[in-house]
């Protein structure tokens, strides 16, 4: 067509909001393809019910997919959608709010019937009573144009037709922000090619919203975000959950150790488990247990047995492993529990991302039992944070925790694909001979990293006993002897205090040295924090951030840096669980900016709590 | 047999038995079980090195540490589940598992069953003295009902498990019982799961002489209430038989009846084993000893394996280069 006229944008926000049986997900998963394929910098935030089906047309069962895409680096999903696609009545009540006046509606007619409005609690339809003149509204007849568009193709049911419109409007946005389609309908044919009636009529409604964008004059212009100016390389898309299967195969390739993985199906951590489970080529073995318990516990007897071992888990069965994770402690062997954290208390909301499990993975287990604690900060960092835990555990023999939250897990973002050959080579050698005269002593220390040999079963001369009783040093023979206690307990902690000199220095983002305000995040908060200092430099207010991907130990510069602020902010999607320990460790009044709200920082918000903080 | 570097070497008892000291209370039964299985290692013709004993807490517990092999002593009731993650990686291994009333079937009942129904290559020996031995004699869930002990002043109320038919319900595919101090019976058992290939469960009749002292004495001391079961023979004891009655049930007849059981371990369908299994002391007088059931499945473990070999094998070894760059990439300049 040509004749209609295109505008340049610098970003986007847009989000895909219906049923859960919409298949908003999916839309939201293409239409992000698409955009990674064009070369912009994307961030997304899936964000869904934790019921499969909840009743249709209700406000419960409203599904989100919220993606932001720019000609420029970004860090955040986005506060706040600049375009809502409502595919019915509760899908545009439940985001309404959202969307700031000004911003864009692309609205589902035929779902605004009377028995949609009422289930969505509308007492007058809005799309006829005035309540939306602040925005620009797009009123399309999705659903009749997609059945139109679909007539005469053999074997497609009405209800399969009506399933289509997904398509439609992922065809009309892709024409509105000129999305190249060539790899949806490759998707298309790929995903459906069992039913090839179903893949033409999804073809046919993908062309047909696409058509419709160019012919309606409902829509007047159309927009274009150039390819974002990042940094050379090769891309793919990442979310956090798959970054970490991948590190994880990393981590197995890089140490030399086969991969275990003992897990128990739990959202939002599922999807590592089935990852993982398709890379049997790689000699990854996956367990799914009776439990938390026996997974946690397998993984450890793998670990035992010279394997990687690894569990996954998130809250709820987290605290189940927490027996098997002391126990790892006192046998001082390598392994990985990756606890993707999700809002609670309990059950909680299960789709939800909350930071409130630090202090669980920390303290969470019976006397002293020190573990160390990773933190990844985006999705694609989770690769990097993945290997990283893998290489503290086996260097020092000990269970290692990695945080993930459901955010990072289900949020994807584009990914400079790493050169290989420079992964780090985190290999350990096992025990061969004894080390102590002809005797074997398995918990003789090696005197820098304070890890004891790791004599495998197979090992001959090395036959020894591990237990969760007590050891006397060295010989790892049963002692209660109470010096010996009091020994071993200062060296299990100093063991992974040490690690601190064995991690990198905080780094303080403080371009002029000038800011006398330091915000301080850990995990998942590091996009939501890094938007919201943006915004409070833009306004010409200075201040500082540090992100840590280490909460246990610290870097060990961390009181030093804390000491050069007159203030700290530390934002957390808890009730200050690490200005707890920050206060405490380093007596420092650090000031918690704290919503539990089972989604992501805006980042507006915060940045005026922090401007707040600096004028105060 | 050979150690790891191809040399001939026989080993004897003695090569099993560690330096640590051996804690159970004097006349325990733990100490025959000890004996005997030491006795019996050799015959395995392992190298000691790949030998592992894991077991969870408990006075039978402790027994990784009395042997010279690779051990782990765990946590109450999961060290089936340890063992299925050792065993399941490290397929060269011979990995034992050994286990309380208590650490088993109450906290650990979970583990135990799975552990079954997988059929991962494990030996498990459940030592059931019907008590709780290292706490200090509470009731088990094997503790008969009307219990006496410090946690049921007035008795205990709940229905105990047999053992045996957990496991036969649990899927099994080698279930068997023995007594401490039968080291004839016993050893014979121990060969009998050592040759079964997945997991194979005995249960050992212990007598913890502290806290529930003589709780098998009619067929520790009664030597005559055993009833052996063999292999292509007619069950019987004493002057009597077990046929299988209508009802799918065993019954008990005289020993010169017609139609007695002639004992069949590997019958592909566990109704009659499982029928033997409900064969007690209280129930008939009598105690079934030997193999129940023993049956060919496919081993959990040898299909990890295969799964991994056949992936190998049509994708080839996996490479990290081409995983990262799989899908959909684009490219910056
Ligand atoms: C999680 C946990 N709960 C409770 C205990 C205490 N505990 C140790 S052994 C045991 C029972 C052991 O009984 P059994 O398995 O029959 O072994 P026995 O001592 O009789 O050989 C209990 C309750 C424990 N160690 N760990
Ligand atoms: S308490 Fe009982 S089972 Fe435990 S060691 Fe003593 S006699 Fe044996
Ligand atoms: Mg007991």
């Amino acid at each position: 067509m040509g004749a209609k006229p295109v505008e340049r944008i610098d970003h986007v926000i847009v989000r895909f909001a219906g049923d859960s049986g919409d298949g908003m997900q999916l839309t939201g998963d293409r239409f992000t393809s698409e955009t990674a394929l064009l070369g912009n910098d994307l961030a997304t935030f899936p964000d869904f019910p934790a019921e499969i089906r909840a009743p249709a047309g209700s406000l419960p069962g409203v599904s989100g997919f919220q993606v932001h895409f720019a000609d420029h680096d970004i860090l955040t999903p986005g506060d706040r959608p600049s375009v809502l696609v409502a595919m019915n009545p509760a899908a545009l009540k439940a985001n309404l709010e959202d969307v700031p006046a000004g911003g864009t509606l692309i609205v589902n007619t035929d779902a605004f019937n009377e028995r949609n409005l009422q289930k969505a609690g509308y007492e007058t339809n809005p799309l006829e009573d005035g309540s939306l003149t602040s925005y620009h509204l797009h009123e399309v007849a999705l659903t009749a144009m997609t059945i139109e568009a679909l007539k005469g193709i053999e074997g497609v049911t009405s209800r399969e037709a009506e399933r289509s419109k997904n398509f439609f409007a992922l065809g009309l946005m892709s024409w509105l922000y000129h999305r190249p389609v060539e790899g949806t309908l490759e998707f298309i044919q790929t995903k459906f090619g069992k039913r090839p009636e179903i893949a033409e009529a999804n073809t046919r409604a993908f062309r047909a919203g696409y058509n419709y964008g160019e012919t309606s004059e409902d829509f007047a212009v159309s927009y274009e975000v150039a390819p974002a100016k990042l940094a050379p390389g090769r891309y793919r898309q990442i979310t956090g959950n798959t970054a970490l299967s991948y590190g994880l195969i990393a981590a197995s390739k890089l140490s030399k150790l086969p991969l275990f993985l003992g897990a128990y199906p739990i959202t939002p951590a599922s999807s590592i488990l089935e990852e993982l489970a398709r890379f049997k080529n790689f000699g990854v073995i996956t367990f799914q247990a009776e439990d938390e318990i026996a997974a946690a516990g397998a993984a450890l007897g793998a670990a035992f047995g010279g394997a990687l071992g690894v569990t996954t888990s998130a809250g709820p069965g987290v605290v189940l492993k927490a027996e098997t994770i002391g126990l790892g402690v006192a046998l001082e062997l390598p392994l990985l529990m990756l606890n993707i954290q999700r809002a609670g208390p309990s059950t909680g909301m299960p789709t939800k991302p909350e930071q409130a499990d630090l202090l669980m993975v920390l303290f969470g287990r019976n006397s002293e039992s020190p573990v160390p604690v990773i933190a990844a900060s985006t999705p694609s960092q989770c690769f990097h944070a993945a290997i990283e835990a893998a290489r503290i555990a086996l260097k020092y023999r000990t269970p290692v925790y990695l945080l993930s939250d459901a955010y990072l897990a289900n949020g994807s973002e584009p990914w400079l694909i790493p050169d290989v050959s420079t992964l780090p080579d985190i290999s350990t050698e096992f025990a061969t001979k004894p080390n102590e005269g002809d005797e074997f002593h398995p918990y003789k220390r090696d005197p820098e990293t304070l890890a004891r040999p790791w004599a495998v079963p197979g090992t001959p001369g090395l036959e020894h006993r591990i237990g969760g009783l007590e050891k006397a040093d060295g010989t790892g023979s049963i002692s209660y002897d109470p010096d010996n206690h009091d020994l071993m307990v200062r060296l299990r902690a100093r063991k992974i205090a040490g690690i601190a000199a064995d991690i990198p220095l905080l780094e303080v983002d403080d371009p002029d040295g000038e800011a006398t305000t330091l915000v301080l995040g850990w995990g998942s908060t590091y996009g939501p924090i890094g938007a919201a200092v943006r915004n409070v430099r833009a306004e010409g207010r200075k201040v500082a951030r540090a992100h840590l991907h280490y909460l246990n130990p610290f870097p060990r510069n961390l009181g030093e840096v804390l000491r050069r602020y007159d203030k700290v902010l530390i934002p957390e999607m808890n009730l200050g669980q690490l200005a707890l320990l920050i206060r405490a460790e380093f007596l420092v009044d650090a000031i918690g900016y704290n919503e539990v709200r089972g989604r992501p920082f805006q980042s507006s918000d915060l940045a005026d709590a922090i401007a707040a903080l600096i004028e105060a | 047999m050979s150690d790891s570097n191809g040399n001939l070497i026989q080993l004897t008892a003695k090569d099993f038995k560690s330096d640590q000291e051996v804690r159970w209370c004097p006349g325990c039964g733990d100490y025959a079980i000890l004996n005997a299985v030491q006795g019996f290692m050799p015959e395995l013709g392992i190298a000691k090195e790949n030998i592992v004993f894991v077991s969870g807490i408990g006075c039978a517990a402790r027994f990784p540490y009395y042997m010279q092999t690779y051990g782990m002593h765990s946590i109450h009731g999961r060290a089936p589940a340890i063992a299925t993650g050792l065993a399941t990686s490290r397929r060269d291994l011979s990995v034992w598992v050994v286990t309380g009333d208590g650490d088993a079937l109450s906290i650990g009942g979970n583990h135990l069953i799975h552990a079954l129904r997988r059929n991962v290559n494990l030996k498990i020996l459940l030592f059931n003295n019907r008590i709780y031995g290292l706490t200090k004699g509470q009731y088990s869930p094997t503790s008969e009902r009307g219990k006496v002990t410090k946690s049921t002043p007035y008795g205990s109320i709940d229905q105990p498990f047999n053992p045996l038919s957990i496991a036969i319900g649990a899927e099994a595919t080698f279930v068997a019982r023995a007594i401490d101090t039968d080291k004839k019976e016993l050893v014979e058992v121990l060969r009998a799961a050592a040759e079964h290939k997945g997991t194979a469960i005995v249960e050992i009749l212990q007598n913890c002489n502290i806290y529930n002292d003589g709780a098998f004495d009619s067929v520790r001391e009664h030597k005559e209430n055993r009833l052996y079961l063999r292999a292509g023979e007619p069950v019987t004891w004493g002057d009597k038989g077990v046929r299988i009655g209508p009802d799918g049930s065993a019954e008990i007849v005289s020993a010169d009846a017609e139609g007695l059981l002639v004992h069949d371990p590997g019958h592909p369908e566990p109704s009659v084993a499982f029928a033997l299994s409900r064969l007690t002391w209280d129930t008939v007088g009598a105690v079934p000893m030997g193999v129940f059931r023993d049956v060919e499945r496919p081993v959990y473990d040898e299909a990890v394996a295969e799964q991994i070999r056949a992936a190998k094998e049509k994708q080839g070894d996996g490479e990290l280069e081409a995983l990262l760059h799989a899908g959909d990439t684009w490219t910056i300049s």
